[in-house]
């Protein structure tokens, strides 16, 4: 019995003992160039034409390469598959010449046959792609992906030859090349895809470990569900002379203060996120590791415009300058997120801001008075919904306060499963309700969700003068600069109609090893391995001890 | 024997099939679906991927052909991770729900046995009313408030141990062992107090301390074999239970194993894989239990006894 016990002892010793990794992950990595990356929750698809999700387009991005790509320092276009492009004249087609040597990583070429068969897939209304909007650029993509059409050869794609593509744009639009850079139009490969029966069927096996073929830089080398996935340089990728690094291994950590801990023992180059509150002390730290960057996407509120009294504008309006959102992120947030009282995020490139929503509470008082409630006087108890979440929870109590406070209306916090939200936010069985929206560096991938027959739009919003101008007449226009005025216009009514309140812009915020270049934050959360590279004699960053 | 077995056995299909049966339909009444997301889809778009799924039938003839893929050991494909079977994501997450479940088992086992030994050598002294109040606490107290507590003391306060994961991090495997194991450390604490009490009491340890044995020897060597049987036959339903109810472990600790699978399923709606997990993990309790009755009917001769002429 003794022997018995001092065995399970020593074996409950080493059991728990043993899941010390030994080795440190960053400073072998940097040797042998291999990168260790953070990446949030467990990927659950890494086909281009079926994720939604970041963890997965990263993923993917290392797998996969589209006609284009993106300089993550500058966000110029650069050449992906297609080794240089032409537009017409009258802005209405666009030739890609694909680079002779781009290559599967099985060595077959890539074509243009590649290309028109993958994205046919892609918009196949029976693959039922979330993300297949980015195709509407294209002519026809729109009917055919709503059943509307069903002849591709009908699509604005034609085949000139086994290099060259010509398409033939939906409307002249300046940012058409974006469209062209974004993963979900990457190319698959057919026959890989045909023998696993996944042209449209999503339950396939076709991007298993052995299975799958990319034009990516990296293919992919070993996935373990919730533990890692492992890519590997693809031997006949056209520029592997640039890839600095040998392989990535993602590693699925859906806790922040996980990933922290991790990065800080040196197993990890970069973390995907950080928990707000360490963020302090990370900028305290000498050589911080921390990058912050703004990002393309807005924190709101959407007011339920189909229900009384937020069919008012001036309650609309009254509840908006209200918010004090200097004050909001300053303290409550820590400075997490950038106060700002516009719908498209702050730092949009190329646009001219209107002027945002401020804190105006005499204003808003007034507003609210003329609208029957002086001083909140039979106001009705709306409630404030949010899906279950610390952040939500904590910026929801400070903004129920700041009304109290400044309008004397009194608002019940709701919140609800995530599940349980999108379905009451879509049936619009709400009065309030916290919203996010991730977009590109183009001020429509806000704008045109609020158009009256956006299905994002839940707030009833409806404005002929807006649709008329983020639709009609910003298609019209080729010119950059007129089409940021437009856009600037449309953005000035929702403003001022206010069906939503923005909150602020988020930010992204991770830590980097200083071995690492290329990894630094960007305004789209989207990685450029080829930039990428590790100092193979570095080590890994070493927390300092704050002076006291 | 052979009879024993194969009633038991007749007996855990109906229990299984009700499992099935409420759970189909108990999802299916949740708001949401599989396939809501913030970034909304057409309802064409919505349409085209539920008919991937057969959702676009009826749902008795959904119930008929999942039943009929279950009889082949097929739980269908996840909905939530296209291009994944619901085999396949309990094939992943089963390994470290295992492995914490052993670890739990371990930690309960020896400090609850030797928790409930001391205590049974001086009972109704401060030697045992200590560890049983202590029991009594362990017993009452849910994972989901001691696990915080551990987090916020060994974790948070002293900074000794890390919080979450499962393998990243050196240590992060013991605070949710502990969690887990604490509840049934109690129980077996109390179990083996009681088993030792009564075998103490026997003629034959009055003899052993008659010819004057050491203490120590007179419990190790003759008490501890009888007092612990209650023990031993409390672990098959033990190992079931930390198995089945380590979600909230799972959960707080970020392991990735079946719990934090399951309860992941139920927040996305992935109808599959919530009746997957439902299925494999109430067929393991009754099978669990099952072995520990026939275990426990090997153990006692008469029943033994009973079986070796009944077949």
């Amino acid at each position: 019995m003794r022997a018995t016990c001092h065995a399970i002892g020593a074996l409950l010793l080493a059991v728990l003992g043993a899941c010390s990794p030994g080795e440190n992950n960053v400073e072998r990595g940097n040797r042998e160039g291999i990168l260790y990356l953070g990446n949030g929750s467990e990927p659950q698809t890494i086909d281009p034409h079926v994720l939604s999700g970041s963890p997965e387009a990263r993923v993917a991005r290392a797998l996969f390469e589209p006609l284009l790509t993106r300089n993550p320092y500058t966000e110029a276009i650069e050449p992906g598959v297609a080794e240089r492009w032409k537009l017409s004249d009258d802005k209405r087609f666009l030739t890609f010449y694909l680079n002779p040597e781009a290559r599967w990583s099985n060595g077959d070429p890539v074509t243009a046959e590649d290309f028109y068969w993958s994205w046919e897939r892609a918009i196949n209304p029976a693959l039922a792609s979330s993300l297949a909007n980015v195709y509407f650029i294209i002519r026809g993509a729109e009917d055919y992906h709503l059943g509307k059409i069903d002849d591709f050869s009908r699509v604005g794609v034609e085949v000139l030859d086994s290099h060259t593509l010509r398409v033939e744009l939906a409307y002249p639009y300046p940012f058409a090349l974006n469209n062209f850079a974004y993963i979900y139009m990457a190319p698959i490969h057919r026959k890989s895809v045909e023998a696993h029966d996944g042209k449209t069927r999503r339950y396939s096996a076709w991007t298993r470990p052995g299975n799958l073929i990319g034009n990516g830089p990296f293919q992919l080398a070993d996935w373990k569900i919730q533990r890692y996935l492992t890519v590997e340089q693809n031997p006949h990728y056209w520029d592997r002379d640039n890839i600095a690094l040998k392989s990535i291994v993602f590693r699925p950590i859906a806790s922040a203060a996980t990933e922290e801990k991790m990065f800080r023992s040196g197993q990890l180059h970069a973390t995907l996120l950080l928990p707000n509150n360490k963020t302090p002390s990370y900028r305290a730290q000498a050589e911080s590791p921390l990058e912050e960057s703004a990002q393309m996407a807005s924190y709101y509120y959407a007011l339920n415009g189909n229900t009384a009294p937020l069919n008012d504008k001036r309650v609309r309006r009254a509840l908006a300058l209200a918010i004090d959102r200097e004050t909001l992120a300053s303290t409550v947030l820590m400075d997490t997120m950038i106060a700002w009282g516009g719908y498209v995020p702050v730092g949009m490139p190329n646009y001219d801001h209107p002027e945002p929503l401020g804190f105006a509470p005499e204003e808003a008082r007034r507003l609210l008075a003329d609208a029957g409630f002086p001083d909140g006087d039979g106001f009705p108890r709306l409630s404030l919904l949010y899906n279950t979440d610390e952040n939500h929870r904590t910026i929801a109590v400070a903004v129920q306060q700041m009304w109290k406070t400044h309008l004397n209306v009194d608002i019940e916090l709701q919140n609800q499963e995530w599940q349980v939200y999108l379905s009451a936010v879509r049936e619009g069985n709400f009065s309030i309700a916290r919203r996010g929206w991730n977009g590109d560096t183009t001020p429509d991938s806000f704008l045109d969700y609020m158009v009256s027959d956006s299905i994002i739009n839940v707030t009833g919003f409806a404005n002929e003068f807006y649709d008329d101008l983020v639709v009609r007449r910003a298609r019209e226009t080729g010119d950059i600069d007129a089409l940021m005025a437009l856009y600037q216009e449309a953005e000035r009514i929702l403003l001022d109609e206010a069906p939503i309140i923005p909150i602020a812009t988020y930010t992204a915020k991770r830590l980097v090893q200083p071995s690492t270049t290329g990894m630094h934050g960007r305004i789209v959360d989207v990685y450029n391995y080829k930039y990428v590279s590790l100092d193979p004699t570095a080590k890994a960053w070493q927390w300092q001890k704050p002076e006291p | 024997m052979g009879r024993f077995l194969t009633a038991r056995l007749l007996q855990a299909v109906p229990v299984i099939l009700a499992v099935i049966t409420v759970t189909f339909f108990l999802v299916r009444v949740a708001p949401g679906g599989p396939f809501d997301s913030e970034k909304a889809v057409i309802p064409e778009v919505k349409a085209a991927l539920e008919a991937q799924y057969r959702l676009d039938q009826p749902l008795m003839s959904q119930y008929f052909a999942y039943l009929g893929d279950l009889a082949q050991g097929d739980f269908g494909p996840s909905f939530k991770y296209p291009g994944r079977s619901v085999n396949e994501l309990i094939g992943a997450g089963l390994p470290v729900t295992a492995e914490l479940g052993l670890y739990a088992l371990l930690i309960a086992t020896l400090i609850g046995g030797s928790a409930g030994v001391i205590a049974s050598l001086r009972p109704n002294t401060p030697q045992d009313y200590i560890p049983m109040a202590l029991a009594m606490i362990g017993i009452c107290m849910p994972t989901f408030l001691l696990g915080p507590l551990l987090v916020l003391v060994f974790g948070i306060e002293l900074e000794w141990l890390p919080v979450s994961g499962w393998g990243d991090i050196p240590g992060d495997k013991i605070l949710p062992s502990i969690t887990l194991g604490a509840a049934y450390a109690a129980y077996i604490a109390r179990l083996s107090r009681a088993g030792m009490l009564e075998v103490l009491s026997q003629d034959y340890i009055r003899t052993a301390r008659a010819k004057g044995l050491p203490e120590w020897q007179v419990v190790l060597r003759h008490a501890l074999r009888g007092g612990l049987l209650p023990v031993i036959a409390f672990l098959g339903p033990a190992f079931a239970g930390l198995l089945a109810g380590s979600f909230v472990v799972e959960t707080i600790f970020q392991i990735p194993g079946l719990g934090r699978f399951y309860v992941q399923a139920a927040f996305n709606r992935d109808y599959t894989m919530i009746l997957g997990t439902t299925v494999f993990l109430s067929t393991l309790i009754v099978l669990f239990n099952l072995l520990s009755d026939i275990a426990a009917a090997w153990l006692n001769p008469r029943l033994r006894h009973q079986f070796g002429s009944g077949s």
